[in-house]
């Protein structure tokens, strides 16, 4: 009976420490904060890695603003904030007209960055960079041009001896931003692509090569496997040391993807930019032009509905077509021009609290 | 005549087994204590009993509600086409019902002979000292996460596979439809074999505590009769026969619904096509890859009538078990053989 006695007291002791111990954990970290703002986002993979270099600087700077982010790709970020489960959004794929009616205010979009899709490849035997056509690419991703020695291919690269295999095309197996920028390329350079598969952030897929999840994915399965052709982001081809392809553009040069071509993408987009911000940079015009080119949005309410949470973001978003921009260019993203950055701040100061904007100026 | 009544001096009690009751006011106590302590842990453990079948019954009601669009649209072609186009809003189930079904049936085949031999050595040849570490080794695959099995099928499996084995097993097997065609590594093949690994330790496991619980009198009385070594093997293998069964089931309901190792592995493509080489799709993996995408109604609610499709196999698989079972053990009264 003593021993059971002892054994209890012991028991309750050390609950009740651990507790206090938690409890003090808890309100340590959010000590004396009371004002401390949490906002919680979710969307697109592309920009993923510059959100998150984003939200740590800026939590430095404005320590009672925390942001998280969680990137499960652009279609989740949409469904995400039309539910209000998030208070913003990510997306590469602009939404669509029956998705913005379908949610319950008005959505804007916020172009952030700019990034670029291109189109890795493992070829031991190929040293030199390879230039590929529309068509080529086109061609491969419809199952039309099977063996890397054909001559679409061979045709833009002359000199380079391709071996007589097949192409293992990688694509992505999740619905992505990503994805949705390069049906949305092919949709432009092809016919054929636009009739039958059509613009999606997941389509019909032909009935070639192999898929993978994320970019992460399919940049594993391009480097893993010889003879293999696959398109991602920029940055993830630069990090795992791949090399990629410049394409022909609609002006007939071939460009290699990188910071200057992306911004010379979007400088003429911002001319044509409808006043929603809604826009295709894809095949744009410009010979110096990169044409599997995308802004990225952050998708959040004209009518926010927490005025700490309201303010709290759109501080944010001006420091981030700001000061964020500077951050973009390590990590391989190109920043707005200015005129886009321009019509970015119009979106940001038209956000309002109860009728009354958040940021005056 | 002269016996000695119950009780009195030192003769045998009549009844020697029953507890001597307290006399008196004790034993009135005891009867007049109510009794909540039986009928509370009969309700209670009754309530989770029901609690847990109800749960079942709720997830599947839950998903045949949310499934409504595409069975009004397509009806039961769902199960027959093999279409899946979010953009023309088409959707079939039979690419990915075949992906899952070939995957695992692999996956048994190749690990139920593995597995059966484990267990023997294990429980029949092996001394005590050196089956518990390697039981505890067989058990601890078991314990890999499905994503690092998948990252070692990415980065070490496939490459080995597409270096050496495949072009081996083309080079010997090719005239069969099954092994014709471009390897690379990844695709139905591939999957089902980190399924087999995956599904090894859980038959193994399984199989060792049934074969162990076979009595040895039934090896004894086997090796009396004067069968061999391998014949006394057999007989107990018998005994055991629906454990073993039951192992097995269980090891396919782990590779049916294993997702990230048979994502990473599988191509994700939906076809069905006769090689074993190429790309194929499983409903796991599917809807693992496409769920948080899935922005239109139809397109959602046609992933959670494959889940509904996916539960209904697993469903059916345990019944068809369950009736073998059933079928090879009646004709047992005393351990017969029918």
């Amino acid at each position: 009976m003593k021993n059971n006695y002892l054994r209890v007291t012991a028991t309750v002791l050390i609950v009740g420490a651990l507790s206090l111990a938690l409890i003090g954990c808890g309100s340590g970290s959010t000590g004396g904060a009371n004002s401390e703002v949490k906002l919680q986002g979710a969307g697109a993979t592309f920009p993923n890695p510059l959100y998150q270099k984003w939200f740590s600087e800026y939590n430095k700077i404005t320590p009672s603003a925390k942001f998280d982010y969680q990137s499960i790709g652009s279609g989740g970020g949409i469904k995400q904030i039309t539910a209000k489960t998030v208070d913003f959004g990510g997306s590469d794929a602009p939404m669509k007209d029956e998705e913005l009616k379908a949610a319950p205010g008005e959505i804007l979009h916020i172009p952030t960055v700019l990034g670029a899709v291109v189109v890795t490849y493992n070829l031991p035997s190929v040293t030199t960079d390879l230039k590929l056509t529309p068509d080529a690419i086109a061609g491969i991703y419809l199952g039309k041009i099977t063996k890397w020695n054909d001559a679409a291919i061979a045709s833009s690269n002359p000199g380079v001896s391709f071996p007589d295999t097949a192409i293992n095309v990688v694509r992505r197996s999740d619905g992505s931003g990503t994805s949705y920028v390069w049906t949305d390329y092919l949709s432009k350079v092809s016919a054929e692509w636009k009739e039958k598969i059509g613009v999606g952030a997941m389509v019909n897929w032909p009935a070639i090569g192999t898929a993978a999840k994320g970019n992460e994915g399919v940049t594993g399965q391009v480097k893993q496997t010889p003879n293999s052709l696959g398109y991602v982001e920029l940055i993830y081809a630069e990090q795992n040391k791949l090399p990629y392809a410049s394409v022909k553009n609609s002006s007939g040069e071939f460009v290699k993807p990188s910071l200057e071509s992306v911004t010379a993408a979007a400088a003429g987009a911002a001319g044509q930019m409808p006043d929603d911000l809604r826009v295709s940079i894809t095949n744009a015009s410009g010979k110096d032009a990169y044409p599997v080119s995308s802004f990225t949005y952050f998708l959040v309410y004209k009518n926010q509905d927490d005025q700490a949470k309201g303010a709290a973001l759109v501080n944010f978003l001006w420091w981030a077509i700001h000061d964020g921009e500077q951050m973009t260019k390590p990590l391989l993203y190109a920043p707005l021009p200015a005129e886009v950055a321009a019509k970015a701040e119009q979106k940001i100061k038209s956000i309002t609290y109860q009728g009354k904007p958040l940021r005056a100026s | 005549m002269g016996q000695p009544l119950a009780g009195e001096g030192s003769a045998p009690s009549l009844t020697p087994n029953q507890p001597h009751l307290p006399l008196g006011r004790a034993r009135s106590s005891l009867r007049a204590r109510p009794r909540i302590g039986d009928p509370l842990f009969k309700w209670s453990t009754g309530f989770f009993a029901v609690l847990i079948a109800g749960l079942a019954v709720l997830i599947m009601v839950e998903m045949a509600i949310n499934s409504k669009l595409p069975f009004a649209k397509f009806g039961f072609g769902f199960l027959s086409r093999s279409v899946w186009d979010p953009v023309k809003e088409q959707f079939a189930a039979l690419p990915f019902i075949y992906g899952t079904a070939v995957s695992s049936v692999i996956a048994l085949l190749i690990s139920v002979p593995v597995s059966l031999g484990v267990a023997i050595f294990l429980v029949e040849k092996a001394p005590r000292k050196l089956s518990n570490p390697i039981l505890f080794l067989v058990q601890l695959l078991a314990a890999i996460p499905s994503v690092v099995y998948g990252l070692w099928g990415i980065f070490v499996l496939a490459p080995t596979l597409r270096n050496h084995v495949y072009p081996a097993l083309q080079s010997t097997f090719g005239f069969l439809p099954l092994f014709q065609g471009n390897q690379n590594g990844l695709g139905l093949l591939t999957a089902g074999l980190i399924l087999s690994i995956m599904v090894l330790p859980i038959i193994t496991a399984v199989t060792t505590d049934v074969l162990r619980a076979v009595p040895g009198t039934q090896r004894e009385a086997s090796l009396a009769l004067g069968s061999t070594k391998w014949e006394a093997t057999l007989i107990v293998l018998q005994n055991a026969r629906s454990g073993i069964s039951g192992a097995i089931i269980l090891g396919l309901g782990r590779a049916i619904g294993e997702t990230m190792a048979v994502t990473m592995v599988i191509g994700n493509r939906s076809q069905i096509s006769a090689s074993l080489f190429d790309p194929s799709y499983s409903i796991a993996s599917v809807i693992a890859n496409e769920f948080t995408e899935a922005t239109s109604e139809i397109y959602l609610q046609s992933l959670i009538e494959l889940g509904l499709i996916l539960f209904f196999v697993t469903f059916i698989i345990n019944m068809l078990a369950r009736l073998l079972v059933w079928s090879v053990t009646r004709g047992e009264g005393r351990g017969g053989h029918a």
